[in-house]
């Protein structure tokens, strides 16, 4: 793909997450919204960077900080506005909210709260695509806190013996809720450890978008060379607290020193300057997220008018 | 018809679905080896080759969220576990993921994947090999609990989990395993959510689950001798139950007696007893009465291991108590013939 068309796209996810985000934080409070939000903000180099990799057919599992993922790959934000105010046009009639967003026709098969759970599945979703001998590859993001979960080892460790068809990406933000990486994980150098299961390995701090793209391009490459299952590890910040919509650097539990200077280089801001350095006008820019404003206003309009489900709807889809 | 056992019953039925449908594969720990699950497994990998019968990591958390995966991708996989005790560690995955991801997805996606688990019982095997767990099971919107009792019941209720669009939990009792009974050489389903009469009576009605339904028949052939007519009624699908036949007997004799193969308190038996209370409380000539296990963990010793578990001489003192009746001379009966037959090591 051209340089300029890969990176307006890449803006233009970024900034759709980060604008919808927003647009949360915005009408959050107005308590119509009655889910807990783990917001992306902050993570958009990996959303965007990662998913822009990602071919229609191949498959997507995430977690409850979700909607970076989400946003990314469908561009859309009717069902998604409708699942957070938990009405029937959301993508299940409001029964899944905020932590469970997905959509099957995106082939972004899932999302779950309990963390490290998703981890499993997505691995059963590549055995399955082995299984069949189809080509699609499945992505799988997690948290630096699912690492010390079962699931994870026991994940890597089949993902490895069978060589399946995944990218494991893992989007560290050094927190678990509140606690610090250091107090919680005994190993240094994830990616050394997974190697030794099987894994290409891959790591890095960028918040540059095209350079999470390149990573991940490279990654897909790997895999089709040798078949081993790949392992992202991308380092991020957290803007904001664990759930909901506000900054906590008043609680003095992580340094608001440390955020400044990962805001310095936000991923959103870098890259609308490289599309500025790369030739386009003010004018253009603009226009691109004048485009997206008006989606996502269009959007909480349609949210907050759509009804409620029906109260039936509580005793269906219990089973098929 | 010809008879065939519960064992063998399990076998064909596995071995047909997966003939049927190339989606249906079996995985596991030890389900390629050379005693294949009890013999339920045995020649699979050599009919389908291992990668539709393949054995796996000692990872029940993941694994079964591998089968939740691979469900959701258009796969019928059926998980086996040599004992119900080792899905206490994948409880994670069945309670928070795989029976709720049809509700949480509004419905778009389904989740047929059967995790076939083995109840044991008896030669020492003690607290953490000898759980049934069906109504920690039951208790959990979004799966379906099975327990067959019969070679028929076997063979017809796995083809009909294995084809079922939801998780099922299909629970086989180790003893069972002997047991010889008619079966069709046909794949013939027997849809889930229906309970069964295995012996017609009037006097008193037993609702069975599992192996407790061979000691409730024991206990009506030797009350039969003695003038009185028991039935008995086995649920099969405890989830979702249908509870229409059960109720019909109770309504019919007056009287029940609930033998579950689990823990009384907050257990299935209790449903049962709701159930019955609320649907045929002014046809109760006496309060229903449960049987289960003691309410202790599973002793290894034989003495104690025999006052865990209740049994056909239980059942029938139990009537006797509830219809008033002298207790009869047993010293004629042979009981426990399966578990003389069983000796070891599993």
């Amino acid at each position: 793909m051209d340089r300029i068309k890969l990176n307006i796209e890449l803006y233009q996810k970024a900034y759709l997450v980060r604008k919808s985000e927003d647009t949360i934080r915005k009408h959050y409070m107005e308590d119509e919204m009655k889910t807990p939000v783990h917001l992306s903000v902050g993570e958009e180099a990996i959303t965007s960077g990662v998913i822009q990799t990602i071919r229609k057919e191949d498959l997507i599992f995430g977690t409850y900080r979700n909607h970076g993922i989400y946003l990314a790959r469908t561009g859309e934000t009717d069902i998604f506005y409708g699942e957070l105010y938990g009405k029937v046009i959301g993508m299940a009639k409001g029964k899944a909210g905020s932590m469970h967003m997905f959509s099957p026709e995106s082939n972004f098969l899932g999302a779950s709260a309990i963390v490290a759970t998703c981890i499993p599945v997505s691995v059963g979703a590549a055995f399955a695509n082995k299984y069949k001998n189809e080509k699609k590859l499945v992505f799988t993001f997690f948290g630096d806190g699912a690492m010390e979960e079962g699931a994870f080892w026991e994940s890597i460790n089949f993902a490895g013996l069978k060589k399946l068809p995944i990218i494991f990406i893992c989007e560290d933000n050094g927190l678990a809720i509140h606690s610090l990486i250091n107090d919680r994980q005994a190993f240094k150098e994830i990616t050394e450890i997974v190697e030794k299961f099987g894994f290409n390995v891959y790591k890095s701090d960028s918040t540059d978008p095209e350079e999470i793209y390149n990573i991940t391009i490279q990654a897909i490459k790997d895999y089709k060379q040798n078949k081993k299952p790949c392992f992202l590890h991308f380092k991020y910040y957290r803007y904001l607290e664990h759930v909901g919509i506000n900054e906590d650097f008043k609680f003095n539990y992580r340094s608001e020193e440390e955020y400044k200077k990962w805001l310095k280089r936000d991923p959103v801001d870098l890259q609308r300057k490289k599309l500025l350095d790369l030739g386009l006008k003010e004018g253009e820019i603009k226009k691109i997220e004048e485009k997206i404003d008006k989606q996502i206003k269009i959007s909480i309009k349609r949210a907050k008018e759509a009804p409620f489900p029906k109260n039936e709807e509580a005793l269906c889809d219990v089973l098929a | 018809m010809r008879e065939i056992t519960y064992q063998q019953a399990l076998n064909e039925a596995i071995k047909q679905e997966m003939q049927r449908d190339e989606n249906v594969f079996v995985y596991g720990l030890d389900v390629s080896d050379h005693k294949g699950i009890f013999g339920s497994t045995l020649g699979l990998c050599d009919e389908f080759g291992c990668d539709r019968c393949f054995i796996t990591p000692l990872s029940e958390d993941a694994m079964t969220g591998v089968g939740l995966g691979a469900a959701l991708c258009g796969l019928r996989p059926i998980h086996v576990h040599q004992r119900v005790d080792f899905l206490v560690l994948a409880m994670n995955q069945l309670s928070n993921m795989v029976s709720n991801y049809h509700y949480m997805s509004g419905g778009k996606v389904k989740v047929p994947l059967v995790i076939r688990a083995v109840v044991g019982r008896g030669w020492g095997q003690s607290a953490q090999h000898s759980k049934s767990m069906h109504s920690i099971f039951a208790h959990i919107p979004g799966l379906k609990v099975v327990l067959p009792t019969t070679p028929k019941d076997a063979k017809g209720l796995l083809i009909s989990s294995i084809r079922d669009d939801n998780p099922v939990i299909f629970l086989e009792h180790r003893w069972l395993y002997f047991t010889k009974g008619e079966v069709s050489e046909k794949a013939e389903p027997i849809p889930l959510g229906t309970s069964n009469v295995i012996r017609k009576g009037s006097d008193i009605t037993i609702v069975g689950t599992s192996w407790m339904n061979v000691e409730a028949l024991k206990a009506a052939e030797v009350l039969e001798k003695h003038g009185v007519s028991v039935e008995v009624v086995d649920p099969r699908t405890i989830a979702p139950l249908n509870d229409d036949l059960i109720i019909e007997s109770v309504k019919k004799t007056g009287h029940c007696i609930v033998a579950d193969n689990d823990w009384i308190h907050c257990g299935f038996s209790g449903e049962i007893a709701s159930r019955i209370s609320e649907s045929c409380f002014n046809d109760l000539k006496s309060p229903v009465v449960r049987l289960g296990f003691a309410h202790a963990p599973c002793p290894t010793t034989r003495p104690l291991e025999n006052e865990f578990y209740p049994n056909a001489i239980n059942i029938i003192r139990a009537i006797e108590k509830k219809l008033k009746l002298d207790p009869v001379d047993l010293s004629g009966e042979e009981f426990y013939s399966w578990e003389n037959r069983f000796k070891g090591p599993f």
